[in-house]
């Protein structure tokens, strides 16, 4: 039999295409998030811009109130905040955002698409120094972290926790026993800015770095690799977490039950147990 | 031939249909970024230092990592053109797999490879050398994922070459390395410099193996691909300028080797 190349061609197309399901057109410029229209049997999608500290508490969120509702699907997004706002701003479909810092949610409000005075405080969390269980550059205090020759790991500025990390130095080299040394001697250790925390976390548990500095709740989901030092109180930055629903959603009802689930004393017994502190 | 016999006018009407939502698609989003950016931007933002630092940075690496591409592929290359042996293929193969697994596991690999606490980032480490978030971590991201396409291509070159002429050469007493030198390189360079563009080309765009492996840090390890991707989120039309810097390379090069490819048809 000879063979034809373009009866082979044909056939792959139709599997292509039967493959994709014809009536989901493809949305090249949104990979993040399904775009599945809702069909009569199919779920109602209610896409969630969560920052990526949120990672595992919203996780154990969805199956409770997808059990709330019926019907519902709650889609992901899982990335920095400020990778977020930038996304939803240039039209990514969400209809939540949780950000980890005032900041960001105010990228998105000053773009109109979160109503000034909707935003609410959900939680807080407070910043961690972190090292590996092993520790081999031996730190043990917040002073050893300008020690000469570390490498230490932070997020970068446009990150909220590599923000709150340069607060932190800026409040510490203001104290005697630190001295204003102390910021540019730790910043010199520096030798990667990362874009989200959990990248920070997952190269100090793998031991490339000497210390990083991360979210409380963050240090928690590692126990076993990660070592952490206190940062105290009057240096600590306390982040706080704003949550909001976004005005051009497709299901702003069930964006609104959301947000008032994550406030409402289940949500936020979850949010506790991941290490978090009430707003 | 059946084609001269179809009414042709109509063929190339539906070919012409045929082609054009696939062309769309892969002009439009280029297009829509060279309209979203206003010059005046884009020659302010030219000025910023982490811009300079970030091309500047990517030259240099992208360079190095080409250079090592040629200089340790090429004997390699040759080798598997010309021996054959047991494992050949397979070998072939393994050496192509960085081409088409996803960068990230590249990095990923990298780091467990040659990290602090890495296969043999441990005894560099007791040696005194770190690589992990240096220049040097760039550079080997980049040669990684980049140099199976140089090594890919010079074989080919390399297998392209007629024996006869090496043969000629020998005869009249040209040592191995002169024939090397003076007929096989000559003979297969123009396929060799083909690769060589395009390895260097797939190092300027490496962005998972460097993020994961290198780390980021300006004027050390953030090339342009990182400075676009942490530019998004602070400053989109830093990364916009920074892309279509890298549109404009990446034209460039392909339009360059184009060039090379035609003159290796029209000479013989």
């Amino acid at each position: 039999m000879k063979r034809s190349p373009i009866a082979l061609l044909m056939i792959l197309l139709t599997l292509l295409v039967a493959a994709c399901g014809a009536p989901a057109a493809p949305s090249p410029t949104r990979p993040l998030v399904a775009t599945t229209a809702p069909t009569a049997a199919a779920a109602t999608t209610l896409n969630v811009f969560a920052a990526a500290s949120l990672t595992d508490a919203f996780k154990v969120i969805a199956p409770a109130f997808e059990a709330a509702h019926p019907g519902v699907k709650i889609v992901y997004n899982f990335a920095g905040a400020q990778q977020l706002a930038a996304q939803i701003n240039e039209g990514a479909p969400a209809d939540v955002f949780a950000s980890a810092n005032k900041k960001q949610i105010d990228v998105v409000i000053a773009s109109s698409k979160i109503i000034s005075g909707t935003a609410q405080i959900f939680v807080r969390n407070r910043l961690v120094v972190i090292t590996s269980k092993a520790n081999p550059a031996g730190i043990t205090s917040l002073k050893d972290l300008a020690k000469p020759g570390l490498k230490l790991i932070f997020e970068a500025k446009a990150v909220p926790a590599g923000q709150y990390s340069l607060d932190f130095l800026t409040k510490a080299s203001k104290l005697p026993e630190y001295t204003a040394a102390y910021s540019p001697t730790v910043m010199a250790n520096v030798v990667s800015y990362e874009d989200n925390v959990r990248s920070v976390l997952s190269k100090i548990a793998l031991g490339e770095g000497d210390a990083g500095i991360v979210y409380t709740t963050d240090a928690a989901t590692d126990v076993e690799h990660i070592g952490t030092i206190t940062i105290p109180d009057e240096l600590n930055v306390v982040a706080v977490y704003p949550i909001a629903p976004l005005v051009e959603s497709k299901v702003p009802d069930l964006a609104k039950a959301f947000v008032a689930y994550v406030l409402s004393p289940e949500g936020q017994q979850v949010l506790v147990k991941y290490g978090f502190l009430l707003p | 031939m059946v084609w001269h016999r179809r009414p042709f006018p109509l063929t190339t009407l539906g070919l012409l249909l045929a082609s054009l939502p696939m062309l769309a698609y892969l002009l439009f989003p280029l297009l829509a970024m060279i309209l979203r950016i206003n010059p005046s931007t884009l020659l302010t933002n030219l000025t910023n230092p982490e811009v300079g630092q970030a091309i500047w940075l990517s030259m240099v690496t992208t360079v190095c990592s080409t250079v090592l591409g040629l200089g340790l592929g090429t004997p390699l290359a040759y080798v598997l053109a010309r021996r054959r042996f047991r494992g050949r293929s397979l070998l072939t193969t393994l050496i192509e797999l960085p081409m088409v697994l996803p960068p990230s596991v590249a990095g990923i690999a990298l780091l467990i490879a040659f990290g602090r606490r890495g296969l043999f980032g441990t005894w560099l480490n007791d040696a005194g050398i770190s690589i992990a978030f240096t220049m040097l971590a760039v550079i080997l991201a980049q040669t990684f994922v980049a140099a199976p396409f140089y090594i890919k291509t010079a074989i080919a070159g390399f297998a392209g070459v007629e024996r006869e002429f090496e043969q000629a050469a020998m005869i009249d007493g040209a040592t191995p390395a002169q024939v090397f030198a003076w007929i096989t390189l000559p003979l297969a360079w123009p396929v060799l410099l083909g690769g060589l563009v395009m390895t260097w080309a797939r190092a300027l765009g490496e962005f998972g193996a460097t993020i994961l492996f290198a780390g980021n840090f300006p004027g050390r390890t953030q090339t342009m691909p990182l400075a676009i991707y942490l530019g998004f989120e602070q400053d989109i039309d830093l990364s916009l300028t920074l892309a279509l810097i890298l549109l404009g390379v990446s034209f460039l090069i392909l339009w360059f080797v184009k060039a090379i490819l035609q003159q290796q048809v029209t000479t013989p």
